[in-house]
């Protein structure tokens, strides 16, 4: 019966084969819109950008007060590393960023868990996190000056508030986003409270905490820089004010350089956490 | 151990669910539940495992679960609902980790349902890794890992296709050839009804009321000799549902 099927299916459709000639391929007009990795580009263009501006600043297209070249900066690095003060700069502004993200991130990851977890405070405290949240917190720094001192206290406190608030956001944002289903499985199997938060709650929140650790990396950095601007003797940031005053630019965008290279190294190392812990994605 | 269903009616807001259930899952016994869309069928399994409460009417338990059941009631969900930050090992030993059973019987439990399900090879494997079938075998792994009384199975083939669906059919028919455990099966598939329950409880559309309840004979083994007579009692449940089932479909569709 089947094999009278196809021959009907055959009689059917079946039209006499068109000539040779009239052959021609489908069209391809796929492809094109699929991000692929290319390698060695993007260090490619890090080098011709940096060349193209020496050979600026060589010819003097690029005259120097606007802007030193890339050697007359890498210089002043090397000058400043030969002093030993690279070190004591790294080490104030690194003291202050480790310090002030840690407790931030650490205190917004529980205060974010607690909103995400009770009603009672949730509409208690979420409005003060979104009234406090906008604030940029540099300008609370003389306050902090007053509550804290002017030493380190005030600029790991400007800190510590300005990660604080995102990771409050994110961490809430992702305790809701954790699928209900999960944790009605949970329920239904009996499993007790802290175990469903240890086990599902929290591992569902970690990729939005992660991205949120992102966003509250670069905004560390931001406050450090304007904060060790406000009073500091050490630090990336009192390091690229004086340099500004004193109109030695090779000596800022080295500064900047660093500033730069801190932020990667940072996101790197979040790169890493998030390989590390969410493995089970993709 | 027997559950008993007396009076369920239930409420979301102004939205009647379900009118007046009144039904009793016998020990052993696989209860097909089916219904038009939106007739309150996965609200009543909801409601049979405690996870909402009635607004009217309770559910009962008859006698004591069998020794060494660890969660009487377990329900197997259409979404799998695994971990996907543990692996298949590790969603089933989730299960028992709070019940106080010592590392090395927790791993020979996992191991001996993941061999049960045919899984061993697997144990180390992501979710993500898996096909839809096999995300649900792991998710009747956990089930059987806590020896449960009764399964309440909402629709757990729905989110496959036709051709998973039916190995999966022959392995529970097997697994409760095996384990004769009790079971409330809801979905809106006919030919699963029908293939599983030894009685089927047709519901209205909404508000959800027994419309009809059909006993079928024939032994679950013996149910694929008997395609001709199975086919009688499926067009039989659909005459029985049509006329809802066209109602039921337009209707806004406005409760969740």
């Amino acid at each position: 019966m089947s094999t009278e099927a196809v021959e009907i299916g055959v009689r059917e459709t079946a039209a006499a084969p068109p000539p040779e000639a009239a052959l021609r391929p489908v069209p391809f007009r796929g492809g094109g819109f699929h991000a692929r990795p290319v390698r060695v580009l993007g260090p490619v263009v890090f080098v011709v950008l940096t060349g193209l501006w020496e050979l600026g600043s060589r010819t003097g297209i690029i005259s120097a007060v606007a802007l030193p070249a890339p050697s007359q900066a890498l210089d002043a690095l090397l000058d400043l590393a030969r002093t030993g003060m690279l070190w004591k700069h790294l080490d104030a502004s690194l003291y202050r960023l480790v310090l002030g993200w840690t407790f931030g991130t650490l205190l917004g990851v529980a205060a974010g868990l607690t909103i995400g977890l009770f009603s009672l405070v949730r509409a208690g405290l979420l409005p003060v996190v979104s009234a406090l949240f906008p604030i940029p917190k540099i300008a609370l720094l003389p306050l902090f000056v007053i509550w804290f001192g002017i030493g380190e206290g005030a600029k790991v406190a400007t800190i510590l508030f300005g990660t604080f608030f995102p990771t409050v956001i994110a961490t809430y944002g992702g305790v809701d986003g954790v699928d209900r289903n999960l944790i009605r499985m949970a329920q239904s199997f009996g499993l007790p409270w802290l175990s469903i938060v240890r086990k599902i709650i929290i591992p569902g929140a970690l990729p939005a905490i992660l991205s949120g650790f992102r966003i509250s990396a670069s905004i560390a950095i931001v406050l450090l820089v304007a904060a060790e601007m406000i009073g500091a003797q050490y630090g990336i940031g009192a390091y690229i004010l004086t340099a500004g005053a004193l109109f030695a630019t090779d000596q800022l965008i080295a500064g900047v350089a660093l500033l730069s290279a801190l932020g990667l190294a940072v996101s790197w190392l979040i790169g890493r956490a998030e390989r590390h812990f969410l493995k089970w994605r993709t | 151990m027997e559950l008993i269903l007396d009076n369920i009616s239930h409420d979301y807001g102004e939205t009647q669910v379900l009118r007046d259930v009144s039904l009793t899952i016998g020990a052993g016994e696989i209860v097909s539940i089916i219904g038009p869309s939106g007739c309150g069928k996965s609200t009543l399994l909801r409601l049979v495992g405690g996870l909402e409460r009635p607004g009217a009417g309770q559910v009962l338990i008859a006698g004591a679960p069998p020794a060494g059941s660890l969660n009487p009631l377990t329900y197997i969900f259409q979404d799998f609902a695994l971990l996907p930050w543990r692996t298949v090992a590790g969603n089933v030993s989730l299960v028992l980790e709070d019940r106080g059973i010592a590392r090395e019987e927790r791993r020979a439990i996992v191991d001996d349902v993941l061999a049960r399900t045919r899984l061993s090879d697997f144990r180390d494997a992501w979710p993500r890794q898996l096909s839809g079938g096999m995300k649900q075998r792991v998710a009747i792994a956990r089930a059987l890992s806590v020896h449960p009384a009764v399964m309440l199975m909402d629709e757990p083939l729905s989110a496959l296709d036709a051709q998973t669906r039916e190995l999966l059919l022959d392995d529970l028919v097997e697994l409760w050839l095996r384990e004769r455990f009790s079971a409330c099966y809801v979905t809106h598939n006919l030919a699963e009804a029908v293939r599983l329950g030894h009685r089927i409880v047709v519901l209205s559309r909404r508000p959800g009321r027994v419309r009809e309840i059909v006993a079928i004979d024939i032994p679950l083994a013996e149910r694929p000799e008997h395609g001709a007579e199975l086919d009688r009692l499926q067009r039989q449940v659909w005459l029985a549902m049509r006329e809802e089932a066209r109602q039921a479909d337009r209707e806004l569709a406005d409760v969740h």
